[in-house]
């Protein structure tokens, strides 16, 4: 069933947009990450245009993360304090990336600056979960408990704050880091951030990863709420009709994402989500290597 | 003598020009772009009106085009840096239609002279307007191609050659397919009479491409309330989210 789309202004199949939110959403669901480093290229590649796929994503990733907290929130799994610590940090963060985002389009090159950011901390991030993730497995496999670093040097920081819910005292400064530094590669890559802000609230913070999940959508939901703000009023590429496609079948799978999430041990959920950012990570630094068969790109003039 | 010749030529002049006449029907002149709208077709046909009989000489030939509004385009090139594929040039298109067909009852070249295909803008490479490329770029062709290579790609420029049928020399039609991907506006839509290469006659007229109803609506929201707007996309958002986790819920209750 084709459908037009207002603001997008192109045609497009129903089912194949409720099916690749379905996918996104189990994924989000299962790996408390929005989904937006996957689903904003799969609408470039449908044909939507790139503005009106970034901000749209942004919108839908609010429902799905949203319908993922509620589950979270039910088992008692959202650390609210963490969460808000890490939410001032995202707002500033964004704000800082907007202001750069922006400097940066006026230089040009902002696209090849996107595609390096994917490519670099998709990489990075994938590679150090991938090794971890298996080290543990075998640990877990050859018997031994596995011991996670419980001191380093973030502990030596002042303003130290209890988070009842992980099971921590600490300083309130890396967490606020960690918000910023994922709000501002949130609002130049257009993204959630929560595939980056997993494994640092797991390595850096050293929180326990069944809580990691619902804090992180906790999060989420606010800053991509506030990109959708940002972007319906200043650019008007927000597609509601894309974002409500988008968005059932995106609910539906975080609902599941999160039943299977449940079931799967937390390694096996590491190595999933380590083998899928690299598979995402290979296909962008191809695109960056090899040569594009069309040579050259329209857009709207007057971007410079 | 002369003076004779101008005479005779003055008093020809609105013969020669208007002794045959387009006379026009649409099978639609608004295109109405719905929810469900997933491209038109748009039948093209007429009559040539004259009050004298067909002329001796080369037949009647038929061109028609449709063009959608023009915008300015950037159009950016890759090339190869540092082993990675970057954009490099960049360069403004004034003016490239939206969307652009022509149709001819036969070959473009042989239908119409190079002369009046400039003087009326009839070919694609004629509808595009491109002035000033900066100093750094010397091939600026190449990107004016580019914009033709890669809309023809998409369906949204056709070359439709022997594509309008002509009866008689007086009857016309043709049939154009709007793509899905349309954009709104006024689609100038002209019809060229060309007897051996020259332009006699034209007739030019305009569909409307407009949104109704929904669509129409949540687009003139978006760019009037854009914070209502945003508000109630968000809205939905968490409506759907907590809809979705509370069916969920009472499924696996139940």
């Amino acid at each position: 069933m084709q459908i037009y789309l207002p603001i997008a202004e192109v045609s497009v199949n129903a089912f194949l947009l409720l099916g690749l939110g379905g996918m996104v959403g189990v994924l989000s669901g299962m790996f408390g990450v929005g989904g937006g480093f996957l689903m904003t290229p799969l609408l470039f590649f449908i044909g939507i245009p790139p503005a009106v796929a970034v901000a749209t994503e942004a919108n839908q990733i609010v429902a799905s993360s949203f319908s993922g907290v509620l589950a979270h929130f039910r088992r008692k799994t959202v650390d609210l304090r963490m969460g808000t610590v890490l939410l001032i940090g995202g707002l500033i963060g964004a704000a800082l990336g907007v202001l750069l985002f922006n400097y940066l389009k006026a230089l040009g090159q902002v696209d090849l600056l996107v595609r390096l950011c994917y490519v670099v901390f998709l990489g990075v991030i994938g590679a150090l979960m991938f090794v971890e993730s298996l080290n543990a497995i075998r640990k877990t496999k050859s018997g031994k408990p596995i011991q996670r670093k419980k001191h380093n040097w973030i502990h030596g920081l002042p303003f130290k704050m209890r988070f009842r819910v992980s099971g921590l005292y600490i300083s309130v400064i890396p967490p606020l880091l960690v918000g910023l530094v994922v709000g501002v590669l949130a609002a130049i890559m257009g993204v959630g951030g929560g595939f980056i802000m997993v494994p640092a609230m797991i390595y850096l913070l050293g929180m326990p990863t069944k809580v990691v999940v619902g804090t992180s959508l906790f999060q989420i939901i606010f800053v991509t709420g506030f990109t959708t703000l940002l972007h319906a009023t200043t650019n008007y590429t927000v597609d509601i009709v894309l974002a409500v496609l988008l968005l059932i079948g995106g609910v539906v799978g975080a609902q599941i994402g999160t039943r299977i999430g449940v079931h799967m041990k937390a390694e096996q959920l590491r190595i999933l989500l380590a083998i899928m950012v690299l598979a995402v990570c290979g296909k962008l630094a191809l695109d960056l290597l090899l040569q594009p068969s069309e040579l050259y790109s329209l857009g709207p003039a007057g971007g410079h | 003598m002369r003076g004779r010749w101008l005479l005779a030529f003055l008093l020809l002049w609105p013969a020669l020009v208007q002794s045959e006449e387009v006379v026009l029907g649409l099978s639609k002149a608004e295109v109405a772009i719905t929810t469900r709208f997933d491209g038109s077709d748009i039948f093209i046909f007429g009559a040539v009106k004259r009050e004298t009989a067909i002329p001796e000489g080369p037949p009647l030939e038929v061109v028609i085009t449709v063009a959608g509004p023009s915008l300015p385009v950037m159009v950016r090139r890759k090339q190869n840096r540092f082993g990675i594929w970057v954009n490099t040039d960049a360069l403004e298109v004034d003016a490239a239609p939206s969307f652009y067909a022509v149709a001819s009852s036969g070959p473009l070249d042989d239908v119409l002279r190079d002369t009046d295909d400039l003087r009326h803008r009839i070919g694609i490479h004629r509808a595009i307007r491109s002035i000033g490329a900066p100093d750094e770029i010397t091939d600026a062709d190449a990107f004016t191609e580019a914009v033709i290579r890669i809309r023809e790609n998409a369906d949204l420029y056709q070359t439709l050659e022997g594509n309008v049928a002509v009866d008689q020399q007086t009857l016309f039609r043709t049939e154009i397919s709007l793509p899905a991907n349309l954009t709104e506006g006024d689609y100038a839509t002209r019809i060229f009479l060309t007897r051996d290469g020259a332009v006699i006659s034209h007739y030019e007229t305009v569909i409307d491409v407009r949104k109704v109803g929904l669509e129409r609506w949540l687009y003139a929201l978006s760019r009037e309330q854009p914070l209502i707007y945003g508000l109630m996309s968000l809205a939905i958002a968490i409506a759907a989210g907590w809809g979705a986790s509370a069916a969920f819920r009472l499924l696996r209750d139940s």
